[in-house]
């Protein structure tokens, strides 16, 4: 990690400490834990529950936090993470660490109370997962970065099933699954918009490394790969005919959004060829929840 | 003797930190609390030693 330069600007805020949180990842990582639990098998119980998902939103955001701790040299360089509370200023990078720490060991502690040693452990696994093999060691060693290291955002459903079950089994690790194969066309639709500054942050990402045109094609084979993988609940009889019906929908338009990056010159530096890219980045998002909202609606509800 | 002299603002968003810090804590407090409760009634109490 390279030294920061600390220039005060203005007292932090407490938005400040809550943007070190990275509250829109966290905010997806929530949904599919909270789904997670909802699905898993067993009566529950709402106090239970809510420690549970509560504990992981935490320990994201201070995976979160510890990964800005680190990355604050890369963060300065780039538009998109240059006003990070970090290289804006306005907080000091050992801050941020404190914090991250602080919010571990808080999270992993409640999830024990609440949902016993599995569910601790994976979730402690995980920001371990986050805040030490991925950004400290893969993000800037390898362009497979972003596929080692989206295990730890794929996981929360797995934690949430092991706090309520007190066991896994083969559905959350599907689910695991899905969120996993997801991560890499999702993240490297992102990668090809902003391919700019992570050379110039030299983070070796697929597009600085392989180039625009491999990153297009990782891109549309791990669709390929996602789509009839996020039919497998179906397969296994975990979830219905709702779901079935988005899966299949939802996948088919994934793959045709990606088949367009293919076909695009998305990511070779004209911003106006980057709008597949974006495109299949928007709805990746919504993609994700529907799938999740689907199974959410169908088993968790009854 | 000297020490860093804090400005007005910098006084106000340190209390403001402080606050939060233990509203914080006191969450986390209650949460214990609350899981307690839960994993008495469900029944923890009358494990075997």
């Amino acid at each position: 990690m390279a030294v920061v330069d600390i220039t005060h600007t203005r007292p932090a805020s407490a938005s400040d400490y809550i943007a070190l949180l990275k509250p829109r990842v966290m905010s997806l990582v929530v949904f599919t834990g909270f789904v997670g639990y909802m699905v898993a098998p067993g009566q529950g119980d709402a106090v239970l529950g809510f420690a549970a998902v509560l504990s992981i939103a935490v320990a994201a955001g201070a995976a979160g936090a510890l990964n800005m701790w680190y990355d604050a040299d890369i963060d300065a360089v780039m538009s998109r993470t240059r006003s990070r509370p970090i290289p804006a200023g306005r907080v000091p990078g050992e801050e941020a660490l404190m914090l991250g720490l602080t919010l571990s060991a808080l999270s992993v502690v409640t999830m024990y109370l609440a949902g016993g040693l599995l569910a601790a452990g994976l979730l402690a696994f995980t920001i371990f997962f986050y805040a030490v093999v991925y950004t400290m060691w893969l993000k800037r060693s390898t362009p497979q970065n972003i596929v080692i290291g989206g295990l730890s955002g794929a996981l929360p459903p797995a934690i949430a099933w092991a706090a309520k079950t007190g066991a896994l089994a083969l559905d959350p690790l599907i689910l695991v699954a899905i969120i996993f194969m997801w991560t890499p066309p999702h993240f490297w639709a992102l990668s090809l918009i902003s391919h700019k500054d992570y050379a110039a942050a030299r983070v070796p990402m697929l597009p600085v490394t392989h180039g625009a045109k491999s990153t297009r094609i990782h891109v549309f084979i791990y669709s390929l790969l996602l789509a009839p993988l996020a039919l497998t609940p179906v397969l296994t009889g975990f979830s219905g005919m709702i779901y079935g019906v988005a899966a299949t929908l939802g996948g088919a338009f994934f793959v045709f959004l990606a088949w367009r990056v293919l076909c695009s010159r998305a990511g070779e530096g004209d911003a106006a060829q980057d709008k597949p890219a974006r495109d299949l980045f928007g709805f990746s998002i919504l993609y994700l929840f529907a799938l999740f909202a689907t199974l959410l609606v169908e088993r968790g509800f009854g | 003797m000297s020490g860093v002299i804090l400005t007005p603002e910098e006084l106000a968003a340190r209390r403001r930190r402080n606050l939060f810090i233990a509203l914080a804590v006191g969450a986390f407090v209650v949460l214990v609390f609350a899981i307690t409760l839960t994993q008495l009634q469900a029944g923890v109490l009358e494990r075997p030693l």
